[in-house]
């Protein structure tokens, strides 16, 4: 199989020449490899970033940024042509809009996360500032990263707004629109509320939410904390390049220590500098983590969807119980339960044989209303728990896969970052031996 | 033994001319001046007349070629002498602690090997501690106003902050008082003085003895009136109170910097950590990313013993260094302020006298020449004493420097070491995994 020859090649790849760059790779080639999909059908990447200015809803000027979708169908490069791939321009806001359109829609799925809307987690040297490059830079690998993980996926890759918004640049929002998803949006008060009534919930999904509290809750301390470490490792190499200017300074009151401090100077300069570099890359990892952070929510998402569910479905079986019970005490006039009907009919006398025949007609045709509604909730609750199912184990194993591997890619660039520091301070030892 | 020391050193007179290590140090006269001695000799360090313009910079040559050898031939013995010229060999080891009712210290073998005549045996062992040191250094400052001491390690100790028994302190400060003695020991005029002597032999250590041994030398270059006022220092001299002032501002500044990284890699520290533990607590609510996760947080571990000894090796090896080097340009500060009061004193004297003898036609008086004697000897010490010193500084700031590397360099391979052999074994891991769901 293609996929174990390439996972094969990655293992065997000797330790100094695995980079950070091939495990991202690596990630990219496995989804086009596994998947039956739109991904194994058309080539898609988002290659550009750009500045746009335009008048927003309210009428006002505002600066955005547009990324460029390109696309190329597999079957013409495997037969060697190389076409001009198609592209649109999309900006932030309308990736939101299809991944909202997909959450409503496929309710089942732990639909692939957007990278952040802001930069969060972000140590002193990075600005907070939507407009900064190397912000721009990440968003735009993180929005590839979310399109190449949806259309990968063996259920939303199908979805006809997907391909619209990779091949349709205008009038795709109102394509949208016009699915009437908003309105299947489930309201975030019903949400909790089933969340904390629902009697009977899958124990495996109340698993699975527990673990998606547990991911989000590390990934984000993991976050936090790395941010604190390269805060401060950052100001370590740089109160080294102070060693630059002094021993610049004293080098010139030396007569043969002088060209060997001079020298050593300008490696600790070059080792303070290094850090910017080292740290960018780390970048990288973080945003790995980010995802999955993201994912967590996502994962959760799927949970909550079927703990609705099932709580409607309980809410629909309990009302059918007690409709068919009032029906019971109409027709057989033994009271139960309490009621106010029970109540004024023993106080005021009871009602006319006419009224009742009326009710219970009513109650029979609520009683078979009911029992629709609870088989369409019983279909829909027992669905959403089988697809959901399928669909958590896929994730637990891409989760497992892309975590370890960016582990493995996080030790890299520890070796990387020790090694450069080896090079600096034996190129600065070397000096200190001329001295 | 009290009395038995001046008594070893009284045999100044025949001395074999192979015993006599450079011309400035003329190894008979330095003691002449002590117990019971009626040479009323000007007392200086050594008896050389005047011409030793010559001298000192032979001898200062010979320094630096001896000194240049030793830096390529043996770094861990950096006084390793060739060994034809050495006769004395001195070594600090094997640190005790005593503990009294009154307190607690710790004491120090001094280990003596040599053929002088000066010394009764050829062999000596001792204990001595700190105080001990601080008292020699003392008496050689007082005796020998004209040389250059070198530095001790630094006297007092924060409490709290260092603790003072722990074997990595008390190892760097045997080290440092090693390498106090073997200066002495190497010093071509110091190392006669009576008062290292005593040190080295004598079983208990009576320092009230000392004041017997104070040389007129201290005496006189003490009681030199504050009057006078220096004219003309000689511009070799101004460029040495210049260099040491510039030097003195760059170790302090590298002191500070030191103390900032040691600071900012503690706070570093700290965070890492912390950020070890979040993987370790990750591991709890996953399976199969148990082991790259203990994996992770087994090596920031690792990073952080690595750093941890960096920085402790930087506060125990490093500072110290630098701080006794600050003490060394003080001391040196002051034989030169010694310097020009002698000058100032000559000028003065010499300018009195000139009028005088214009008046009434009286002699140079003896008392003018004997300070001018003084000053040109002065000269001379320090000149051949600032050479050495230069040389011994390149050195010994080159091993200083190269030691700062060298640990930097220890603390990364460790790490790197680390994280490789973790990198072989999750992905030794992948394969296997991907080998058996194969098979």
């Amino acid at each position: 199989m293609a996929e174990d020859g390439r996972e094969e090649s990655v293992a065997a790849d000797d330790d100094s020449q695995h980079t950070a760059e091939d495990g991202r790779n690596g990630l990219n080639n496995t989804m086009v490899e596994e998947s039956p999909t739109l991904l194994r059908r058309m080539e898609i990447c988002v290659a550009e970033a750009e500045k746009r200015s335009g008048k927003n809803a309210v009428n006002m000027q505002e600066t955005f940024t547009v990324y460029l979708i390109e696309t190329r169908p597999m079957d013409a490069l495997a037969e060697g042509r190389n076409p001009a791939p198609d592209s649109l321009w999309r900006r932030y806001s309308e990736f939101e809009l299809l991944r909202n359109y997909l959450l409503v829609t496929f309710p089942y799925i732990v639909v692939p996360p957007l990278p952040e809307k802001r930069a969060e987690f972000v140590w002193h040297k990075l600005s907070a500032d939507n407009m900064d490059p190397d912000f721009v830079e990440r968003r735009r690998v993180g929005l590839e990263n979310f399109l190449l993980r949806v259309a990968s996926h063996p259920v939303l890759s199908n979805d006809k707004i997907l391909h619209h918004f990779l091949t349709e640049e205008h009038g795709w929002k109102e394509v949208v629109y016009e699915t009437g998803f908003q309105a299947k949006a489930d309201s975030r008060l019903k949400a909790l509320s089933a969340t904390f009534r629902v009697r009977n919930p899958d124990k495996r999904f109340m698993d699975m939410k527990h673990y998606s509290d547990e991911l989000q809750s590390h990934t984000s301390q993991l976050l936090r904390a790395r941010a604190r470490v390269a805060d401060r490792l950052y100001g370590v190499y740089k109160v080294h390049g102070n060693y630059g200017r002094v021993f610049s300074e004293w080098s010139a009151i030396e007569r043969e220590m002088g060209d060997g401090l001079q020298s050593a100077g300008h490696h600790m300069d070059a080792y303070a500098a290094s850090i910017d570099d080292i740290l960018e890359e780390e970048e990288h990892y973080a945003d790995q983590l980010k995802e999955y952070l993201f994912y967590a929510e996502a994962l959760r998402a799927v949970c909550r969807k079927h703990e609705l569910t099932q709580f409607e479905l309980e809410m629909a079986t309990q009302d059918l119980i007690s409709k068919k019970q009032q029906h019971e005490e109409l027709s057989t006039g033994i009271v139960r339960t309490f009621s106010f009907k029970g109540m004024t009919n023993k106080l005021f006398g009871q009602e006319a044989p006419e009224q009742r025949e009326a009710r219970l007609k009513l109650l029979e045709e609520l009683i078979e209303e009911g029992e629709e509604a609870v088989k369409d909730k019983t279909v829909e609750c027992e669905e959403h728990v089988e697809k959901a199912w399928v669909d958590m184990q896929r994730f637990k194993e891409q989760k497992d896969k892309d975590l370890r591997e960016a582990l493995i890619n996080y030790a890299v660039m520890q070796v990387s970052m020790c090694k450069k520091g080896i090079q600096m301070w034996s190129n600065a030892k070397e000096c200190f031996l001329k001295m | 033994m009290s009395v038995g020391a001046p008594r070893a050193l009284a045999s100044s007179g025949q001395k074999p001319i192979t015993e006599i290590l450079h011309p400035l140090s003329a190894a008979e006269e330095p003691l002449s001046v002590t117990v019971g001695g009626d040479k009323q000799e000007v007392g200086l360090t050594n008896g050389t007349p005047v011409e030793t313009s010559s001298p000192a910079s032979t001898s200062s040559l010979f320094n630096r070629l001896q000194l240049d050898d030793d830096l390529e031939a043996d770094v861990r013995d950096p006084y390793a002498d060739s060994t034809e010229m050495r006769d004395l060999f001195v070594t600090v080891d094997d640190p005790k602690k005593h503990v009294s009712t009154m307190e607690t210290y710790i004491t120090y073998r001094v280990s003596t090997k040599t053929s002088r005549v000066e010394f009764d045996l050829p062999e000596y062992c001792v204990r001595r501690r700190y105080q001990d040191f601080d008292w020699l250094r003392i008496k050689l400052e007082d005796s020998q106003p004209t040389h250059l001491i070198p530095p001790l390690p630094e006297k007092f100790v924060m409490k709290g902050v260092v603790d003072r028994f722990s074997e990595e302190f008390v190892e760097t400060r045997m080290k440092a008082l090693d390498k106090f003695l073997k200066r002495v020991a190497d010093h071509p005029v110091l190392s006669f003085n009576p008062h290292l002597n005593a040190f080295l032999t004598a079983k208990d250590l009576n320092k009230r003895q000392g004041l017997a041994l104070l040389s007129k030398v201290g005496e006189s270059v003490k009681h030199v009136a504050g009057g006078y006022k220096l004219r003309a220092r000689p511009a070799e001299f101004c460029a040495m109170g210049e260099y040491l002032d510039t030097f003195n501002q760059k170790l302090g500044t590298i002191d500070r910097i030191a103390q900032r990284i040691l600071k900012e890699q503690s706070e570093y520290l700290t965070e890492l950590r912390e950020y070890g533990g979040v993987y370790s607590s990750w591991v709890g609510s996953e399976d199969e990313l148990r082991r790259p996760l203990e994996g992770v947080a087994g090596c920031v571990t690792t990073s952080c013993g690595g750093l941890e000894d960096l920085g402790d090796n930087m506060t125990l090896d490093f500072l110290p260094v630098l701080r006794e080097y600050v003490l060394y340009l003080e001391s040196i500060k002051n034989v030169l302020r010694k310097r020009d009061q002698s000058q100032a004193e000559y000028e003065g004297r010499l300018e009195a006298a000139i009028l005088r003898k214009q008046e009434d036609r009286t002699p140079m008086p003896l008392e003018v020449e004997k300070c001018q004697d003084k000053v040109e000897c002065f000269n001379a010490d320090l000149k051949a004493d600032w050479e050495r010193w230069q040389s011994n500084k390149r050195h010994d700031f080159k091993q200083l420097l190269t030691g700062m590397a060298d640990r930097n360099i220890n603390s990364y391979e460790k790490s790197q070491a680390a994280w490789e052999s973790l990198i072989t074994l999750l992905q030794d891991k992948q394969t296997e995994d991907k080998t058996s769901e194969t098979n």
